[in-house]
C-alpha cells in the first residue's frame, strides 16, 4: 500500500508526547532486544537506532492493544489481519522503571485518533449537560460528522 | 524516486505496520468522509478516479467503492488544504511543508463535494482534535468548579477571544473585487466582538448551521452558560484559528471565483 513516506518521516521529528531510549523487541520468534530511541508522535510510534536521525520504524497506534508483560515491561500488540496463525503483530518494550512502564502505557492509551474522537464526543456531551449549550458551536464543528454521538457506538 | 536524484545506496525504506493501516481502512471505526475523488498521479500525470475514505488523520483511496484493500494512504498531519487553480474543475490541493515534499490534488465531481472534503480534510488532523479535546476538558473543569459554589460571575459566553484571523488569506489570483456583499452573509459563530481589523470580510464558512443574525445576547448572570476560564493557554486558539484560517482562506478563494465569469 502506497503511503506519504517523505510526510511520515517528517511527522518523526515533530515534538514527541513521550520519547525515551527503551529496550525493544520485534514481533517475529526469537527477535532480540534492542535499544531504540521510541518517540510518540501523533498516533504513531517511531523507533530509531539511538544514533540515527532517521526512524528504522513506524507503528500506527490505531485499533490496538497495550498489555502489561513482565515487572516494567509492556507490549504492544497491533492488528495484523490476514495472518491466520499471527493475527496480531507484538512489540515489546523494556523500561527502566516501573514508573516509566506506567508512564507509556497511559499515554499510549490515549494516542490513538478513536480514543481522542470519544473523549470529544464524552466532554462535548458532559458540558452540555451542565450548562445547556454544544460547546462545539463556537468553534463551529458541532454539525460534524466525527464528532457525533453515534461516533461512541463504533 | 523522485525524479532527477542521482542513482546511488539504496536507503532502506522506514518500516511500518501497514497492514495494521489497512486494517484501520476497513475496520468499523467511524468514516468521517467517504466517496470519488480524482487524484492527479503526479505533477504531469493523469488522474485517476479512485474512492477516498477519510477515516481520522488517514486518508485512504481504493481502486473503487468494492474494494477491500486500499491503494494507499495519505497521511494527514502536518498539511493545508486549499483550492488551486487547475483545468480540473473541483480541484484542491493536500499541501504538505517541506521543501521535497508533495502535493496531492484532488477534484472533486460537485461543488457540493468539494467543500465538503475541504471542509472534512482540514480538520482531520490528530492535533487539531487534540486541540479541541484540551479546551473541552478545561471547558468542562471550569464549569463543574464553578457548580458548586457560589453564583459564577456574568461573562460574557466567549472564550478568550483569539487574536486576529491569520492575516495571511491567500491572495486569490487576480479576482475583481466583489461588488456587493454576498446576500446573507454568515456571520462569525464567535460571540460578539470580533476584532475589527479582521480582513474586513468575515466570510465564514457556509456551513448548514449558519444561523444568520446576530449572536444572542449572553444569559443572564444566574442561568450563566459557562463559567469563566481558567488561565488560558493562547496557543492552542492560535492554532485553531489558523486551522480555520486555512479553511477560510479555501472558501473564500472559492466564493469569490464562483463569481467570476469564466
Amino acid at each position: 500500500m502506497r503511503y506519504n513516506e517523505k510526510e511520515l518521516q517528517a511527522l518523526s521529528r515533530q515534538p514527541a508526547e513521550m520519547a525515551a531510549e527503551l529496550g525493544m523487541r520485534g514481533p517475529k520468534k526469537g527477535s532480540v532486544l534492542k535499544r531504540r530511541l521510541v518517540k510518540l508522535v501523533v498516533n504513531f510510534l517511531f523507533y530509531f537506532r539511538t544514533d540515527e536521525a532517521e526512524p528504522v520504524g513506524a507503528l500506527l497506534l490505531e485499533r490496538c492493544r497495550v498489555v502489561r508483560e513482565e515487572p516494567g515491561t509492556f507490549s504492544i500488540s497491533v492488528p495484523s489481519p490476514g495472518f491466520i496463525e499471527d493475527p496480531e503483530r507484538k512489540y515489546h518494550f523494556e523500561c527502566s522503571s516501573e514508573e516509566q512502564c506506567q508512564e507509556w502505557m497511559e499515554a499510549l492509551r490515549r494516542a490513538s485518533y478513536e480514543f481522542m474522537r470519544r473523549s470529544l464526543i464524552f466532554y462535548r456531551n458532559e458540558i452540555r449537560k451542565v450548562t445547556g449549550k454544544d460547546p462545539l458551536e463556537q468553534f463551529g464543528i458541532s454539525e460534524e460528522a466525527r464528532f457525533q454521538l453515534s461516533g461512541l457506538q463504533a | 524516486m523522485a525524479p532527477g536524484s542521482p542513482p546511488g545506496p539504496a536507503i532502506a525504506t522506514m518500516k511500518l505496520n501497514e497492514r495494521s493501516l489497512a486494517f484501520y481502512a476497513t475496520c468499523d471505526a467511524p468514516v468521517d468522509n467517504a466517496g470519488f475523488l480524482y487524484k492527479k498521479g503526479g505533477r504531469h500525470a493523469a488522474y485517476h478516479r479512485r474512492w477516498f475514505v477519510l477515516r481520522g488523520n488517514m486518508l485512504f483511496y481504493f481502486e473503487d467503492a468494492a474494494s477491500r484493500e486500499p491503494v494507499g494512504v495519505i497521511i494527514l498531519e502536518g498539511c493545508t488544504v486549499e483550492l488551486v487553480e487547475a483545468a480540473e474543475e473541483f480541484a484542491f490541493a493536500v499541501r504538505f511543508a517541506g521543501t521535497r515534499a508533495r502535493t496531492y490534488v484532488l477534484a472533486a465531481e460537485s461543488q457540493d463535494a468539494m467543500e465538503g472534503w475541504v471542509k472534512a480534510l482540514s480538520r482531520a488532523s490528530f492535533d487539531y482534535l487534540r486541540l479541541v479535546v484540551r479546551e473541552l476538558e478545561q471547558q468542562l473543569a471550569a464549569v463543574r468548579g464553578g457548580g458548586g459554589m457560589a453564583l459564577p460571575q456574568p461573562q460574557p459566553q466567549s472564550l478568550p477571544l483569539p487574536p486576529s484571523l491569520p492575516s495571511a488569506l491567500a491572495p486569490v489570483p487576480s479576482l475583481p473585487s466583489a461588488p456587493a456583499p454576498v446576500p446573507a452573509l454568515p456571520l462569525p459563530r464567535r460571540p460578539s466582538a470580533l476584532p475589527p481589523k479582521e480582513n474586513g470580510c468575515a466570510v465564514w464558512s457556509t456551513e448548514a448551521t449558519f444561523r444568520p443574525g446576530p449572536e444572542p445576547p449572553p444569559p443572564p448572570p444566574r442561568r450563566r452558560a459557562s463559567a469563566p476560564h481558567g488561565p488560558l493557554d493562547m496557543a492552542p486558539f492560535a492554532r485553531l484559528h489558523e486551522c480555520y484560517g486555512q479553511e477560510i482562506r479555501a472558501l473564500r478563494g472559492q466564493w469569490l471565483s464562483s463569481r467570476v465569469q469564466p
